[in-house]
């Protein structure tokens, strides 16, 4: 049966093998399995409930489960006002994600503080952690959270991913 | 027994520390004279007159007049249905009055919300800090004479705040517009 993929593989003439690069082996494996840690903090937390339930089924892509500890996760997904008084927790959280991780700014609030311009409200996510993908909306559609999720793969497809592991082994040889 | 006659039953029992009951669509609001007496008023509204519910504690800063602060509290009877508001007034250098928490446990929360945002101190209270900021915070956000973007403040390890882009000003929407447009949320002055 011939099989027409981008990784370009002729079933019928080269059997079960595919050749490759790493690079591009390796993002395949972590975007297609990017396991979303969802910092829900507000009204953006529903929808990103309903995008992973059944109607808008976010596990098609890949985030099978909405791991609530960060070291088990790959993206932080902040959905949801970011306060002052929550922005060290959602911080530390952060910082105990391990390598590779991606964060996704969900909704009006996450992104820029939303229509809180106030006293108590952190302006925007990124004041504090390095955001990927902004998602615009009040609350953005559950089809908006997987466009994102889908900018945030082919973000993923591009990075280098064996020149950072060869530079960090270098530097552990050290 | 209505609101109305539990306000005079207060009145008869207070005297000259209460107000004549006022009434507005409906409600009934009685003014106390004497902050200190606020614990006693309820609980002879709770004990006697089954005001056992406490809907609410609020306040209110008069900018500029003196007293500056008026705490608002608002009761009602869930067996009778009846509500019930009273008003006391406390002045800024005082800035304390008795703590209501021996009448309702509900007030816990409630007074440590209005130390948090006005500053107004509850005597007799167990545990009177922040609830909403956090322990350390050198402000009371809800004055009037503190700014909507909130001021810059630093509590290393613990959060931080700075004033927040306000483009301009709140952008308001005036109630009862003919339409949207005129209902439209922009930089509004107070005489329009």
């Amino acid at each position: 049966m011939r099989t027409e993929t981008e990784i370009g593989y002729n079933s019928k003439i080269e059997g079960d093998v595919i050749v490759t690069r790493v690079d591009a082996a390796l993002n395949w494996f972590r975007k297609n399995s990017v396991w979303p840690m969802p910092m829900g903090l507000a009204c953006c937390a529903i929808e990103l409930m309903a995008a992973g339930a059944s109607r808008f089924d976010i596990s098609r892509f890949g985030s099978e489960v909405m791991r609530f500890s960060p070291r088990q996760s790959d993206c932080m997904i902040v959905a949801g006002t970011v306060t002052y008084k929550m922005a060290g927790a959602v911080k530390r959280i952060y910082d105990q994600m391990p390598e590779p991780r991606w964060v996704i700014a969900m909704g009006a609030c996450a992104s820029t503080g939303g229509m809180y311009r106030s006293y108590a409200v952190l302006q925007g996510v990124d004041n504090i952690i390095p955001v990927d993908i902004y998602i615009s909306g009040c609350p953005p559609r559950p089809e908006a959270v997987l466009d994102a999720l889908m900018k945030l793969q082919a973000k993923i497809s591009t990075q280098p991913v064996l020149e950072n592991l060869m530079a960090v082994r270098s530097l552990q040889h050290h | 027994m209505s609101s109305l006659e539990s306000a005079q039953k207060i009145k008869a029992k207070f005297g000259d520390l209460i107000s004549e009951p006022m009434e507005f669509r409906g409600e009934i609001t009685v003014k106390l004279a004497d902050a200190e007496q606020i614990a006693a008023v309820c609980d002879f509204a709770k004990r006697q007159l089954g005001f056992d519910y406490l809907v609410d504690i609020s306040s209110v800063d008069n900018c500029g007049d003196d007293p500056r602060w008026m705490v608002v509290y608002h009761l009602r009877g869930l067996k009778h249905g009846n509500e019930l508001r009273i008003e006391t007034n406390v002045s800024e250098e005082k800035s304390e009055l008795p703590s209501v928490l021996p009448v309702w446990r509900t007030a816990n929360w409630h007074e440590r919300e209005i130390y948090d945002m006005m500053g107004i101190r509850f005597s007799g209270h167990p545990d009177l800090r922040r609830i909403l900021m956090w322990e350390g915070y050198p402000y009371f956000p809800l004055r009037k004479d503190f700014p909507l973007a909130g001021k810059p403040s630093d509590l290393p390890g613990v959060a931080f705040t700075k004033p927040a882009p306000l483009e301009g000003g709140p952008f308001v929407t005036v109630a009862g517009g003919k339409d949207s447009i005129s209902r439209e949320p922009r930089v509004r002055t107070p005489e329009e």
